[in-house]
Parts: structure tokens; sequence; C-alpha cells
């Protein structure tokens, strides 16, 4: 029996079939269910747990269609349009998932409808039954109790009290006074279940552009059996690119164990891509770089690979100036770096048209950015105007200068005193004009380039014009200069 | 398709070759060498830095940051090819972001240069490894601050060999670090020179005070000061300016004093205080 707190006391949120034959509901407070029952097995209730367990059963559930919702706290909605026949119908279907489910859980109850909410109402109030032509599926709904709508117990309550037990009274009536007593919410729940107003699931993931798996008979229990499956997989994936002209982006492997646990496997790249080689080593290069490793327990009975993004991708040709094969090879280096240390690990400096400073390179995650800008030369002749290395957030210093807007003397950073020798100055970089308004917080920076007495060069900033912006404007150093 | 372009990869490295015996660079480099430029420098490595090898630069104070990244930047400018940048997030925090307009004022462009961010010292040196193993790479730099216990004796032999087995150029950049045995081929330390003043006393190019402080398998010691020239990707000897160090701060105001002659309060200033 499981409990869980509720208002300040210890209720029962969940029972094992024992437990309810001794008088015990769920809801009941656990002193009463004690009082009842004196040697119970009590442990707290873990909703978290349960919804962990409940997506695992959803992956083993990929198996049968691509499109699997959640519906917690504990059940599974499968949309199972056009996937019937590879099962032999749609009796077989619903089998196949019970026995395969049997294996994790005591109490499966499935249910099949043509709407999302007929076959959970099914499920939950019918279960068990299968039929053999539509029209007996809805007779068994209209005879359901008005709880299978999954509405709110008072006006369950209100309902049972006006007479309507089944859902079958309710479709009966006219659907204006019943929203008028009841509520709009009602009608439109009674119009879903009965398959007359239009009802779909949210599953998990969108289908992939291209998949592709392979089923074992037999479960295989070594890695390199199943990697070299894996293979054979990439190599059909290839050719479905090639025979449509496009690359992958981004391929996804996952390998379904037979105790349902399921293990991913995926890489990305920076250009599309369709050579099944290339593909398998960078899923090599992710597989070594698991920290745990592929686990495959009983053996792995199914493994799939899909293909989520696609772009159009032209043939390539060698260059023999070797133009784009450099730019081939980079990717390449890319897109195993990115595969072995994480896609976020690596990244690209990318320009940026702004003037502030911290704001004038971004560093996106190289996977992403196949092509960067050119950067601006500097100018020929002129030492570095930006420094190597930019503080950010810039880091405050106190600085002592002849005049409160002339050049800084000497200044303190980090406990220690800096004497300029050098400075060249200041080049005023002002906030974009919308934050510079009056009243607003952008401030204009005058910066310096230091150098002290040590050679050390320094790029330091006064923040905020003397008297016009600021009385007393804050210094601030920015950055190191080579 | 693959036989097609290892032929075509080993025709360009021998045109490449050749263009760089017939280059005017003072009679070309020698095979597995990348020459600094600096007479001195190159002297004392034996014709320049080798290739596929594991070099260390040292900045023995934090505040000397920016100036061995530089040279680094410098260096790997020199090595040429891809430029693989290996940090740690700490690193970030405290020296502050590598900044790639910093890096197009050095001559490296930004588009060649991949920038690995990883949590710890020990994730950078994995992360290093693998880099080293991709011979597609011209030069890891690591960036280590601090002494990281990871990284001791083993873990440099380990990158060295896997340098020399790949052909990538590793340099370990230890900021705030003291040197410990580790089998780099050259070891450097780096710490900031006073500039060339440009006019109005105006900071000028990037100079450090560099010194080879081990090197494997010929005598070790020099120590040079060196202007990193952008136009000429090259170290060049920095022109005197009147004494390296500290103590040359006051002849230095001195020689360029007429061109600061507006600000005599300052010159006073500097007196007064230093």
């Amino acid at each position: 029996m499981l409990v869980e707190k509720v208002r300040g006391a210890m209720r029962i949120a969940a029972i094992c079939p024992e437990a309810h034959a001794q008088g015990l509901t769920p809801g009941m407070m656990l002193a009463d269910a004690r009082a009842q029952v004196p040697q119970l097995g009590v442990e707290p209730h873990d909703p978290l747990a349960d919804l962990q367990w409940l997506e695992r059963l959803a992956d083993h559930c990929d198996r049968f269609t691509p499109l699997v919702a959640t519906d917690p706290p504990d059940m599974l909605v499968l949309d199972i349009t056009g996937c019937t026949h590879l099962f032999g119908g749609e009796a077989a279907l619903v089998a196949a998932a019970e026995d395969s489910l049997a294996r994790f859980s005591d109490h499966v109850r499935s249910g099949c409808g043509d709407t999302p909410e007929a076959a959970q109402a099914l499920a939950r109030f019918a279960p068990g039954l299968s039929f053999a032509r539509p029209e007996d599926g809805d007779v068994v709904l209209r005879r359901l109790p008005v709880a299978a709508l999954r509405i709110e117990e008072e006006v369950q309550t209100a309902l049972i009290r006006a007479g309507l037990k089944t859902i079958g009274d309710l479709a009966m009536r006219p659907s204006a006074p019943l929203a008028a007593r009841f509520g709009e919410d009602l009608v439109e729940r009674l119009d879903r279940l009965l398959g007359s107003a239009d009802s779909r699931i949210v599953p998990r993931r969108s289908p992939p552009a291209l998949r592709f798996e392979t089923r074992f008979a037999e479960p295989i229990a070594r890695t390199e059996a199943a990697m070299a499956a894996l293979a054979n997989l990439a190599g059909q994936a290839a050719e479905a690119l090639e025979q449509r002209g496009m690359g992958g982006r981004h391929f996804a492997a996952r390998f379904y164990r037979s105790d349902g646990r399921t293990f991913d496997l995926a890489a990305e790249t920076s250009l599309p891509m369709r050579d099944g080689e290339v593909l398998m080593r960078l899923l090599h290069e992710r597989l070594d770089a698991l920290s745990d490793p592929i686990d495959p327990g009983f053996g792995f009975d199914m493994i799939r690979l899909i293909v989520p993004r696609i772009e159009p991708m032209a043939p390539s040709q060698l260059q023999l100036e070797g133009g784009a094969v450099s730019e081939e090879a980079f990717a390449a280096l890319i897109d195993r770096l990115s595969s072995r240390l994480g896609r976020g690990a690596i990244r690209r400096f990318q320009p940026r048209d702004t003037h502030i400073p911290e704001q004038a390179a971004l560093t996106l995650p190289a996977v992403d950015l196949p092509a960067p800008e050119p950067w601006a030369a500097p100018q020929t002749g002129e030492p570095p105007s930006r420094p190597i290395h930019l503080f950010d957030p810039p880091q405050p210093i106190e600085v002592i200068a002849e005049v409160p807007d002339g050049p800084p003397h000497r200044f303190r950073w980090k406990r220690q005193q800096h004497h300029v020798v050098r400075f060249e100055g200041p080049e005023r970089i002002a906030a974009p004009w919308w934050k510079h308004a009056p009243g607003k917080s952008g401030l204009t920076r005058d910066y310096y380039r230091v150098e002290d007495a040590r050679g050390r060069r320094f790029w330091i900033f006064r923040h905020g014009l003397y008297d016009s912006e600021r009385p007393d404007p804050r210094w601030y150093v920015h950055g190191l200069f080579a | 398709m693959s036989p097609a372009r290892d032929s075509l990869e080993s025709l360009k490295a021998h045109i490449a070759g050749l263009e760089r015996a017939c280059a005017g660079e003072s009679g070309g480099e020698p095979a597995g060498m990348a020459r600094t430029g600096h007479a001195g420098v190159d002297a004392a490595l034996g014709g320049g830095l080798m290739r596929a090898r594991l070099h260390e630069i040292f900045a023995f104070e934090a505040d000397d940051a920016g100036c061995a990244t530089g040279f680094a930047a410098a260096l790997a400018l020199r090595l040429g090819g891809t430029l693989v940048w290996l940090r740690e997030g700490e690193a970030e925090r405290r020296g502050g972001q590598l900044h790639a307009p910093g890096l197009v004022e050095i001559g490296l462009s930004p588009a060649q240069v991949i920038l690995g961010t990883l949590p710890d010292a020990l994730a950078v040196l994995r992360a290093a490894a693998d880099v080293t193993r991709c011979g597609d790479v011209g030069v890891a730099v690591v960036e280590l601050w601090r002494n990281p216990r990871a990284f001791d004796l083993t873990a440099s032999r380990r990158l060295a060999l896997a340098a020399e087995s790949s052909g990538v150029t590793v340099i370990a950049l230890r900021i705030a670090a003291t040197p410990a045995p580790s089998a780099a081929q050259t070891r450097w330390q780096v710490s900031a020179a006073p500039s060339l003043p440009m006019e109005a006393n105006a900071p000028g190019y990037p100079a450090w005070r560099i010194e080879l402080l081990r090197q494997r398998g010929r005598p070790a010691g020099g120590a040079w000061r060196v202007e990193w020239n952008r136009e000429q990707a090259c170290l060049a000897e920095a022109p005197p300016v009147g004494g390296a160090g500290t103590g040359g701060a006051a002849a230095l105001s001195g020689a360029v004093l007429p061109l600061s002659a507006g600000r005599p309060a300052r010159t006073t200033g500097l007196q007064r205080t230093g």
C-alpha cells in the first residue's frame, strides 16, 4: 500500500487488491486504515518514480506505433491508425501490446476505440472487450456510466441525481440544455467520447522524416552485433537519402532491450550528410564517449534508426584546388568532436554587427553553424584595438585620474596597484540609441587602452560621462591585451 | 573515392612543401618545424618550433594571462592549420572569455578556431586526448589554470605521444601555474614587456618577454624581448625602449616626453608616486 500526505494527513494513495478486499479504499486516512487492518505494509508514494516508469513503458510501446502519448498517472494512449495491418488487425495488436506489457505489470487494461477518449473509457470501465463490428463498440460505450467522461465529482453527482446515469442517457438529450445546466465542458467531452468531435493525442515525439528498423526473432546480447545491425540500417538510410537527394542533419539510433529499457545513441552533423560509414563512425565516437556504456542485458529485440532532420543536399564533387574538400573535412572534424565531447561544448565564433564589445562575438554550437560569416580585417599598421581576453561582466576598479573626465593615472585591480605609463583614448562607445535616451539605463563608456609600468596592457573604461550622465562615474577593467 | 582523395592530399602536401622551400622566408622552413621569425629564438630551437610535439607556455602570474594567450595564439598562427582551443569553465570566469575580435587583432581568423569549453581540468585533458587523436587538427591549445592534479607527468606523456603519432601540435597554456616535470618538447615562460610606444605615448604592438626554460635534446636557456608583428605574422626583436622591465619606465617617458608635452602634470605625478 502506498500513502501520501494530503492536507496534513497521511492518506492512502494506492492499494493492492488484497487490501481492497479488506475494505480499504484510496483516499482513506492511514490511521483509519490501520484501525481496520493493523498488519498493513506501508510505503511512501513517489509520483515522480511513477511518471518515470510510465515514460519507460511508453518507450517500450514505441515498437507498436510511433505516436505514443502518456496520460499520467497510469495511462498510455497509442494512436494505432495505419499500424494495425502490421500485426494482423486491431485485436491482434491489442493482444500483442497487452502481452508485452503484462511482463511489467500485473494489471493491464486495454481498450480500443475510435477516439482516445472512447478508448480510455472502454479501458477503464469495460476492459478486455474486443468487437467484431464497430457498431458494437458504440453500444458498449452508451452503456458506460457517466464517470467514464472523466468529469468533476460535483457534475457527476448532479447528473446522477438528475437521473442521467449512463452515456447513452446523456447522448439522447439535446446538447444545449445540458451545456446550460452542467457546463460546456460536459458536452465537449461527450462529443469527443462518441466521436462526433475531432480529438487526437499529443504524441511524445513527432514522427521522424525517415525511419528504419530491424527486429530480431531472438534477442541479441552483444553490443558489437547490435552495432553491426545498426550499420546495416545506416546503409539503408544512406540509400533512401540518396534517392531523395537529401542529407540528414540529425540521426538517432534506439536500442530496445527485451526487458523494456531503451538506449539512445544520437549524432548530429553540421552539414547534411548521407554517408553510412561516416554515420557509423560518429555513432561509434558517441558510444565510446558514453559515461555508462550500453548494457545489452538479456539482449536487444529491436533496433531503430530515425532521421528526424533532413535537408536538401546536392551531389558533391571533388575539387582539384581543394575548396569544398577542406570545408567538408572541417565539418567532419566538428561533427566528430561534437559527438565525442557534446554539442554544447564545441563552439565557434560568429560576428555580430554591434559596437557593444561584449556583444560583438557570439559563441554558438559548432554543429549549428556550418559556415560562420567572415570577420572584418583589422586596421593595418595599428596595434590591437580589442583585447584577447574579455571580462563579462567587467570587473570594477578604483581609478585615480588627474581630472574627473580625464585619462586614468593609476588604478587598483585585484588588490594591486597599476601605474599607467602609456594610454590611448578615449574611444567612446555609446549605448544604442533606444537605451541611450534620457531616463534610460544606457550609459556612455569611455574606453582607454593603458599599459602599466610592467608592460601589461589593459582595456579599461569609465561608465558614464562625468557630470552629464553621472556625478561619479565608476571605472571597470573590461579586458586584457596580448 | 578515398584513394583519389588520398593521392590528391599527398600531391597538395608535396606542392605545399615545394612552395615552402621556394618561399623567401630566409631559406625556407626545416622539415617538421615552424619558424617563429625571430632569428635568436629560431637558432635556439634549432630551426623552429617542432610540429607534432607538446609545448608548454607558462604565465607564472594570472595577470600575464593575456600575454601568454597572445603568445600561444601567435605560435598557433605560425604553426598553421585548424586551431582547437580547449578551456575550463573556470578560466572563463577567472580570466575572461576568449574574445574573437582580439584574435582577429593577433591575425588569427576566428572562423578557423573551434572553441571547446569543458567543466573542469580532467574533462579538458580528456577532450585534449580526443582532439589530439584527430589528424585533421593543426594545433590544439589546452588552457589550464593553476596546477591541476590531473595534469601530471603521465598525462603530459600521453598527450605528447598522441601528438607524435597524429601530427597535431599541442600547446599547453598554463596560467598561474608552476613548472613540474613533463614530457613537453619546449617549455616557455611569458610575461609582459613594455611596448614601443606609438604616437602620443599610446601602447604599441604586443611585446612580451619570453624565456626558453627547457628544451628536449638541446641546451635550454635564452630570454628575449619580442614583439608580435601582425602584418608579417612573425615574431620580431622588440626595439629597445630604454631597458627591459620596470626600471625602464622613467627613461621611457623621458624619451617620448615631447609628444606628451600637453600633460606635464601627469609626468610629475608619476615621479612623485613612482
